[in-house]
């Protein structure tokens, strides 16, 4: 990393020093007096550098955490370019320069799997205005009309007089031109580069240890901190006795931070985190200190009978039908608090003056970002800066700014210098932004002949909108909790008909804060969903694929990804012996997604996952090699979750405190995964979380067809499998 | 001062003894291609070679290292990213974020040099390396890739480079 406080020299040699200029298209958002400020090229342009040496430079406003939409989003830009794929390279815009340019790249938000779905059309567009700009210009320099000119591989020519140039070359032309308004974007059909199985951008790196991580920043006078935040969330730190640690060698400051959190600044983080392991610290526990797992799980009970809910989807009258039915069939799930235990933990590196504030960290939300700088640092957004480093895993943790208004305030405590803040692992375990707790009582109404008549899923349990933006919650709804459940739509809808439905909610909020978890509400629902579909098959003497057929016809896309997968695996032919088979489909995050899971259970109760077969409609599929990698990374971080994942909570704080006590799937438990990517066209959905949510229930379905043992709350490591 | 031989050079920094020899790779010596993920040897993401034995560096305090006891890092491993592992991650595209990547490359490096041609039960043993994204079977594949050869295509990823090859 440069020395200089700036990734100016970045974006410097990338296009400016280099002479190269900015060719681009006005957004409806882009102001052009405030997009040329601050910026050191003639810049028209926000998403296309082209260098004189035709190397191109996609912005890419999205963060890159694992997931592959840095490459994705590059191919969507570069399509529409038709430049050279060879010659593409990429670069962050900052926050701050989306602030002074009227926010030109639109949103830096990454989380929900919308980077690619919610981007593809702005970015496409500017690939493709971006290339009119350049036959354009070389049209010109041909006195020739724009239309009988082609552009291939970063080459334009003109046919009839068998001239060409390159995109390098008329580039700086280029940038002068007036964008144009109308921007047609190519059929699907006619994709060369969008759909292609091709290496991601940022793989190198990352073999040899040169990738930089928010982690590894280095500054001249950089100092480093550690800090530990009262162990019982909405407790304060009484008092400090800092005597020992600033005896300690390397040790500049201790620093109270908030009123909750002490932090050690030390020249390394090493000599940091042990001075802060010798302070004595006496915490004030606040009104949470007995709380626990235990009283979490009464005050959600209460809500699964609860006068008081909060409807999601309705259809016809699904008490009435319950209530008169010959035959019912109830259940009561649960699912437990979990970490996002990103590889990387949470850290951020601050530099504050009183005149400006810059914060360098792996974020998945930019813009929120800058917003907690300026907060935190009590100085306008203008004089503040964020540069988002790559992060070593996300998950829906770094979408949150907790750790960046820590850094701010310690880095305030020391104008001037930059200072590099690390949670330990601890830290991170103990002070997350935590899987939601919910219970789900199902009651399914069935008439003689054993159809449904009715469902009622009554989920009692934690809203992260609640807590984290308490102002979008209307007449007591929060929306997201009704993932995967929600009425026929473009959105997490159901994938089940039900003459009558009712799903509500009855909001119960412990005190440990929820946050956006990969697959998020949809994890939980789908398993409840989906095991209780299983439940009413078996106890209606039914096939489950034949069941959920039943259900399904007037959801033809959800049928499709659940036949690929059972025709795949052979659902009608016996599985291997001892083998046993379960599956699960849900739709959330814009995609439909199946899967099947191979299990055995052996007498003494040890679980193998041989094989999952998966399958998504994602509608297109950008770069299918990397959808693969994230539905294989989806079974890894949903089997985790379903294997060990659970935070308990004991006198109010966090018990498990490293990965010794929250354990995660390692390689000898990964299941061979099969992945159907089948894009049926027409819509844009996400790949980075649907296929987290068929995980759980397709091997605890599965687990059900070996043992005859229904699970019905998570981690499996508090069931024994064994033969009764 | 401790000294160390770090990528076949020889290094004396100025540290405590109980330093865990991350903290030194990283802060001291300034090669942060080595992880800190857990700091109680769980995750595997500090893991570099000593002698040729795969060490989680974050328990280990630098005073146990000997001075002639070779240290090999992510970044010594090999010139340019050249390693046949290096090369069989980068046809088959394995590391998504990437953090656990350096510490699942040295764990698999004393692998194949102990077993030249791992069976899946040997690579179970060996790569006890926590990775969150989940790139578990491209590691394997990738293993599987450099033991028998380099051939990437019978990894039967189709992954196409920008040099133009299909791997």
């Amino acid at each position: 990393m440069s020395a200089k406080f700036s990734r100016r020299r970045f974006l410097g040699t990338s296009a400016a020093a280099a002479g190269g200029l900015v060719v681009g298209f006005h957004v409806p958002f882009a102001s052009t007096a405030a997009a040329q400020q601050g910026v050191a090229t003639p810049e028209i342009n926000a998403w296309v550098v082209v260098k004189p040496d035709d190397t191109v430079v996609i912005r890419i406003a999205r963060s890159e955490m694992g997931q592959g939409s840095l490459t994705g989003l590059a191919q969507l830009v570069a399509e529409e370019l038709d430049c050279s794929w060879a010659k593409v390279t990429t670069e962050y815009p900052t926050p701050g320069e989306n602030f002074a340019r009227n926010r030109v790249w639109g949103n830096f938000s990454t989380g929900g799997s919308r980077g690619i779905r919610d981007s593809q059309a702005y970015v496409r567009k500017g690939g493709a205005a971006a290339r009119m700009m350049l036959v354009q210009a070389a049209a010109d320099g041909w006195k020739v009309p724009p239309s009988d000119c082609t552009a291939s591989e970063s080459v334009i020519s003109h046919k009839s007089s068998g001239r060409s140039t390159s995109y390098g070359k008329v580039a700086a032309k280029a940038a002068k031109l007036t964008p144009p308004t109308d921007v047609p974007l190519k059929d699907p059909k006619d994709w060369k580069i969008v759909g292609k199985r091709l290496a991601r951008l940022d793989t190198v790196d990352k073999v040899t240890g040169v990738q930089v991580y928010g982690m590894d920043l280095k500054f001249p006078g950089m100092l480093n901190a550690a800090i530990k935040d009262c162990p019982v969330f909405g407790g304060t730190v009484k008092s400090v006795d800092a005597a020992t640690a600033l005896k300690r060698k390397g040790v500049k400051k201790v620093v109270r931070v908030g009123d909750s959190a002490v932090a050690v600044v030390a020249d390394t983080w090493w000599h940091a985190k042990t001075a802060l392991d010798a302070l004595t610290i006496e915490w004030d526990e606040g009104p949470n200190a007995k709380a626990s797992s235990e009283s979490f799980a009464q005050a959600l009970k209460t809500g699964l009978d609860a006068k008081n809910a909060v409807v999601g989807n309705s259809v016809g009258d699904a008490l009435a039908t319950i209530a008169a039915a010959p035959r019912k069939i109830e259940a009561v799930y649960s699912y437990p608090h979990q970490n996002h235990a990103t590889m990387e933990v949470m850290n951020a590196t601050a530099r504050w003056t009183p005149s400006r504030c810059e914060v360098w960290t792996p974020t998945q939300n930019g813009e929120a970002a800058l917003a907690a700088t300026s907060e935190a640092a009590e100085l306008p957004l203008a004089k503040c800066e964020v540069y988002k480093q790559l992060l070593g895993g996300g998950f829906g943790r770094r979408g949150a700014t907790d750790w960046i208004r820590q850094a701010v305030a310690i880095a305030k405590e020391m104008p001037g210098t930059p200072v590099k803040l690390i949670w330990s692992r601890e830290e991170d375990m103990t002070h997350g932004r935590y899987h939601p707790v919910t219970q789900c009582k199902l009651t399914a109404a069935l008439d003689e002949q054993n159809n449904v008549t009715a469902l009622h899923m009554r989920i009692s349990g934690q809203s992260i909108l609640a807590s984290v933006a308490p102002d979008s919650i209307k007449e007591g709804k929060d929306p997201v909790v009704f993932q995967g459940l929600n009425p026929p739509g473009p959105e997490a809808s159901i994938g089940y008909l039900f003459p009558n439905l009712l799903i509500d909610h009855a909001m119960r909020n412990p005190h440990v804060p929820p946050g956006f978890w990969r697959g998020v509400n949809l994890n939980q629902n789908t398993i409840y969903l989906e095991c209780f579909i299983d439940e009413v098959a078996n106890a209606t003497g039914q096939d489950p694929l034949a069941l959920r057929r039943k259900l399904m016809t007037s959801n033809p896309k959800n049928l499709a990804v659940l036949n690929a997968v059972t025709e795949r695996v052979g659902w009608d032919k016996p599985a291997p012996r001892g083998v046993y088979r379960g599956l699960a489909q849900t739709m959330g995050f814009g995609s439909y997604v199946a899967a099947c899971a191979e299990v055995s259970v052996s007498d003494s109760g040890e679980l193998k996952v041989h094989r999952i077969v998966a399958a998504t409609d994602s509608g297109y599929a950008v770069n299918p090699q990397q959808i693969e990698a994230q539905v294989e990374g989806s079974f890894a971080y949903g089997l985790s979750a379903a294997l060990y994942g659970e935070c308990t909570v004991k006198d109010g704080r966090i018990e498990q405190q490293n990965f010794n006590t929250y354990q995660v799937l390692r390689m000898n438990e990964m299941p061979a995964v099969e992945t159907i990517v089948m894009p049926s066209g027409g819509f844009w959905g996400g790949v980075g979380e649907p296929t987290i949510a068929v995980a759980a229930p397709a091997v605890l379905n599965a687990i059900f067809a070996a043992t005859g043992k229904r699970i019905r709350d998570l981690p499996l490591k508090n069931h024994s499998l064994k033969k009764a | 001062m401790t000294t160390l031989n770090v990528n076949g050079k020889v290094l004396s920094v100025d540290v405590e003894p109980e330093t865990p020899l991350l903290w030194v790779l990283r802060e001291q010596i300034g090669l942060t291609g080595t992880k800190y993920g857990c700091g109680v040897a769980q995750c595997g993401a500090c893991t570099v070679l000593i002698d040729g034995v795969p060490t989680r560096t974050c328990l280990r305090p630098v005073s146990t290292v000997k001075a002639d006891e070779k240290i090999v890092t992510i970044e010594g491993l090999s010139p340019q990213g050249s390693h046949p592992l290096q090369k069989a991650w980068i046809a088959l595209d394995v590391p998504q974020c990437g953090f656990c990547q350096s510490g699942m490359i040295m764990a698999a490096a004393a692998l194949l040099a102990s077993k030249p041609n791992p069976t899946d039960a040997e690579i179970d043993a060996a790569m006890t390396n926590i990775c969150r994204c989940g790139t578990y079977n491209r590691v394997r594949a990738a293993i599987k890739v450099a033991a028998q050869g380099g051939d990437a295509k019978r990894a039967g990823l189709s992954i196409q480079h920008t040099d133009g090859s299909t791997t």
